[in-house]
């Protein structure tokens, strides 16, 4: 303040206070501003920020249903869920990344494939925030290893999951399937609301047929979660629906006892109550863990399965198409009968080869001196070729056909089996379709027993044995039992198709059948040691079906052909003849002749359901308690 | 004194009449007093919520409000005579101090603001400056004339100037600010044309373009650019807006309810306890409570105001104004902040938001308000 001059105090603090009222003003028009700010956020868009923030913090998340259950006849489990822990990843809240893989490899097994499925699902589209499988299974020791490790790997969490298990996979794998991961095609016909939770979906089998009835409702909770996408608390929850549970006609023991006849060779065998249709074994073996499969097979052990000689992942019971050789004889001797092309007398000789008139080619029987007069009972009891060869040239091609397809040959006649094949019944439309030929007698003549074009599944095969067992009324095989819930099987099993074989003359039915139980129990049968001491009366038939054919005269020499060109063993059958319970297939690879190796399987199978266990579950169960006292 | 006995009475004669003396006495305004009181209850109460529930940091917060107070009236029992003579000194320190902070500070979150001396507990000078830097603009303009000439306008302009640069070096933009708006408040109150104001704000919006390009940092820039459009970086720089925007909105007229709001509960809305705390007070407890909130304020910027305008000499009255004033650009940049008017700058809510030293610092200029209203001469105007 320069001096000699005096402030003027009063106009300084009118001044101020000028000064002081604008900024009054201006304080009233920022704090109005703030006012309308706050009004514009909290009355005018609120509805928007509300919205905001309950997307914020409540998530709707999918509960996968857990899985229905699946039993054999008697109440065994035969597929469960159990909880299976896997590592996730969260890419958002990784950081990153690359670290945090590195990291996590020092702790646990990551394989390469694992990794690249992971990276590959990185790539995909996907909701923000979701969570990717790393590895699954993890054991006890690396869940605690991750726990102790789990500040420094921000994103990673361990998961448990329900996932499926076979307790006795190696039985029953081919008849069960089995579930697994589900891929890219499968999500494109899936329901994606129903499936939102779920990770597996059943790929064959029992577990891929009944996969509706299987899976359930999804179920959802709305929770609450905090910024860095952790569950605090479930506002809401609409609880799955678990899948039903199934009860198939499959009998464990029986399925145990087929893997334990067929133990260490290659064979199927397929067994069904004729009066249902029901599946009792359904086996194919060697079997192979489906579990493995279930959470994701590495390759180094599905190339191995799958390279396996024994084919241990081929479905034989169901896809294995064999020539049926003699085990067609008693249908093609209904068809004979029936269709008039022969009679219950008519006896023919048979001189160990058979020639169609003017024609040069011979066509053998199997014994090689022949087997003399025969009629059609023992044609069937002895397995004559020539009696079937003669029959087919005077029946030809279409009767056959017609006869046969009849029996469910050259269809898929099941009901409920997923991934059952056709066969090859030939017919004269056929051959002219694929092979651009006329049908010639030749062909009806290895048509007649069983070889040459025709092909036939041992499901197939035990289907037919099953109908004859049930004189001409049909049963389709199929494997539900029983489901729980308000459906009955009625309502989720497919419609049954197909009418019962009414015939000319209904005795025809129980001449072939006596032949057959020739076949078990007649002086001259194929299969008499087969049927020998039995406390019952059964039916069958052998068969041999050639795996590479041999020249008209060439000699068979078993011991110089390598095992795995053996011929393959067949047998079909039931038991007990006049009230049948159980009607099987059996095929042996490669052994050999089908009374030898073929038929005492199927007597075992006949002794341990008509012997061991009764058909009738209760009882079976009433008969277990009575041991155990 | 007859007067000065009517005026006082004219206030609230309930209130003051028997007790003037023994206010006059403590250097204490009551009426300020009392709505700080509500003002740091009232954030206790929001930070309860806002801390999570950490009821050990609203223990905290309670006994550095009871320093800030206390510190208050420390202030308050000094004359204002005392500042205007320390004025100089203090700011010669301050600008030591900072010089000292940029040479070798203790930094945090990538700034230097801190000052450790041996023997004294470690303090921001910067912090002290939003006192001094007014102190010092106020001692050098009630030297002059009022209004001002171009050239006294000039020298207090470099004044604030100078320590606004040392801080903005810091960096710390938002205490920059503070410092620079305390300084530039007084020469507005001292008088500074109308005419120099309109240049100077031209001269603003000419050199923002060149502060863009050669004064700010990377990340003063994204939040200016987040300002602009925070969906353009959700997860990033805009979280913090979106989310403040999602719990104001979301809290409607009347709120969520104490301890009720998803948004700050949930830790989707950052610095809840700090800066962002308004957030949590706007979910809970609405438009209603954030009109209260700012009624509060107002009232305290008007008491502040009248204590400036009663105030008996200009140092007193430029100190006053200025104070008042940088209080209130507190409340407006942290709210229109958090409200996504303003880029985020960090700049706490006055009283409410967790922490020690700006709160001590704005009850150290509250305690210079009452020192000013309580020690005036009773002699009539």
């Amino acid at each position: 303040m320069p001096w000699g001059e005096f402030k003027d105090t009063v106009a300084e603090r009118r001044l101020f206070q000028r000064r002081a009222m604008v900024m009054l003003v201006m304080v009233v028009v920022l704090l109005g501003i703030l006012v309308a700010r706050m009004y514009q956020l909290q009355v005018v868009e609120h509805e928007i920020y509300t919205t905001l923030s309950d997307k914020n913090r409540v998530q709707v998340q999918s509960v996968a249903p857990p899985r229905g259950l699946i039993y054999d006849r008697n109440g065994v489990l035969l597929a469960e869920n159990r909880p299976v822990f896997s590592v996730t990843l969260v890419p958002e809240r990784a950081g990153d990344m690359e670290q945090v893989l590195a990291k996590l490899e020092g702790l646990l097994e990551v394989s390469d494939e694992d990794m690249e499925r992971f990276q590959r699902r990185l790539k995909e589209r996907r909701r923000p925030f979701q969570a990717l499988p790393l590895r699954y299974d993890l054991n006890e020791q690396e869940i605690a290893r991750l726990a102790v490790h789990r500040h420094e790997l921000p994103g990673i969490e361990v998961a448990a999951e329900l996932v499926r298990y076979y307790p006795y996979s190696e039985l029953t794998a081919h008849a069960l399937g089995y579930v697994g991961r589900i891929n890219r095609e499968e999500l494109q016909r899936i329901d994606p609301v129903n499936y939102a939770g779920t990770n597996y979906i059943g790929k064959s089998g029992v577990e891929r047929f009944y996969e509706n009835l299987l899976h359930g409702q999804v179920g959802y909770q709305h929770v609450e979660t905090n910024a860095r996408g952790r569950t605090l608390r479930v506002l809401e929850r609409q609880n799955p629906v678990p899948g039903e549970d199934i009860e198939l006609h499959l009998d464990l023991r029986m399925q145990q006892l087929a893997h334990e006849l067929l133990d260490g060779r290659r064979g199927t065998i397929v067994a069904i109550e004729p009066v249902t249709g029901g599946l009792l074994a359904l086996a194919s073996v060697p079997g192979f863990d489906a579990n493995q499969f279930v959470t994701g097979i590495g390759v180094e052990a599905y190339r191995e399965l799958r390279d396996s000689p024994d084919k241990p992942l081929f479905n034989r019971a169901l896809r294995g198409q064999y020539p049926p050789g003699s085990t067609l004889k008693p249908m093609l001797a209904v068809a004979g009968l029936d269709s008039g092309a022969t009679t219950r007398d008519k006896t023919i000789w048979d001189p160990g080869f058979f020639q169609i008139q003017n024609s040069g080619r011979r066509w053998r029987d199997w014994k090689r001196s022949g087997h003399g007069w025969v009629n059609l009972n023992d044609a069937v009891a002895q397995s004559c070729d020539i009696y079937f060869y003669e029959m087919a040239i005077d029946m030809g091609v279409d009767t056959i056909h017609h006869y046969l397809s009849r029996f469910g040959f050259g269809e898929d006649a099941t009901l409920d089996v997923s991934g059952a094949l056709s066969g090859l019944l030939p017919s004269r439309d056929w051959k002219r379709a694929v092979h651009n030929e006329p049908w010639y007698p030749g062909d009806s003549v290895n048509l007649g027993i069983g070889q040459g074009y025709m092909l036939a599944t041992p499901l197939q095969l035990a289907t037919a044995t099953s109908v004859l067992a049930n004189r001409g009324s049909w049963a389709e095989p199929r494997l539900l039992k029983g489901v729980s819930g308000d459906r009955s099987v009625g309502d989720v099993l497919p419609e049954a198709t197909h009418q019962s074989i009414t015939l000319e003359n209904p005795d025809t039915w129980e001449f072939v059948v006596e032949s057959m139980a020739d076949v078990m129990h007649g002086a001259k049968g194929t299969a008499r040691s087969a049927g020998r001491g039995a406390p019952y009366r059964m039916a069958g038939k052998t068969g041999t079906a050639q795996v590479f054919s041999l020249a008209e005269d060439e000699e068979y020499d078993e011991e110089e052909v390598r095992e795995r060109l053996r011929d393959h063993a067949l047998f079909v059958g039931f038991a007990p003849v006049d009230n049948p319970q159980i009607a099987v297939a059996v095929i042996v690879e490669n052994g050999g002749s089908g009374s030898g190796t073929a038929a005492p399987v199927a007597r075992a199978l006949f002794d341990a359901w008509l012997l061991d266990y009764a058909a009738d579950g209760d009882s079976v169960i009433a008969a277990r308690a009575g041991a155990a006292d | 004194m007859a007067s000065s006995e009517l005026f006082d009475r004219s206030e609230n004669p309930s209130l003051f009449g028997p007790g003037r003396r023994f206010w006059s006495m403590v250097h204490v305004d009551p009426v300020l007093l009392l709505l700080l009181l509500v003002l740091v209850a009232a954030g206790l109460v929001v930070l309860f919520s806002g801390a999570d529930q950490n009821m050990a940091m609203v223990k905290a917060q309670g006994v550095r409000m009871g320093i800030a107070l206390v510190v208050m009236l420390v202030f308050a029992q000094l004359d204002p005579a005392v500042f205007r003579r320390w004025a100089p000194w203090l700011y010669l320190a301050g600008i030591l101090g900072l010089a000292a902070v940029l040479l070798f500070g203790i930094g945090a979150k990538g700034a230097q603001r801190w000052l450790e001396l041996p023997g004294l507990p470690r303090f921001q000078p910067s912090e002290l400056m939003k006192l001094v830097v007014p102190m010092m603009a106020a001692w050098y303009l009630s030297r002059q004339f009022l209004p001002p000439r171009l050239r006294y306008v000039g020298v207090s302009l470099l004044i604030v100037v100078l320590p606004m640069a040392m801080i903005i070096l810091q960096p710390d933009l938002g205490t920059s600010l503070l410092v620079g708006a305390a300084g530039i408040f007084v020469i507005f109150f001292a008088g500074m044309s109308w005419k120099v104001i309109s240049g100077f704000f031209a001269m603003v919006s000419v050199s923002a373009p060149l502060m863009w390009f050669f004064v700010m940092r990377d990340y003063q820039k994204q939040r200016v650019l987040t300002l602009l459009d925070p969906q353009s970086d959700p997860l990033g720089a805009g979280w913090n807006i979106i989310q403040s925007k999602t719990a104001i909105g979301s809290g409607g007229i009347d709120g969520k309810g104490w301890l009720q709001g998803t948004q700050s509960h949930l830790e989707f809305l950052p610095e809840s306890h700090t800066d962002f705390i308004v957030a949590v007070l706007a979910e809970e407890f609405g438009f209603v409570g954030m009109v209260c909130l700012l009624l509060l304020y107002l009232l305290i910027v008007l008491r502040c105001l009248y204590i400036a305008a009663l105030a008996q000499d200009s140092f007193s009255r430029l100190l006053a104004g200025s104070l008042t004033m940088t209080f209130f650009v507190y409340i407006f940049v942290n709210v229109g902040m958090v409200s996504g008017l303003l880029p985020v700058v960090g700049v706490p809510l006055p009283l409410i938001s967790y922490g020690g030293t700006s709160s001590v610092t704005l009850m150290a200029a509250f305690g210079v308000l009452m020192s000013i209203h309580t020690h005036r001469r009773m002699i009539s105007a």
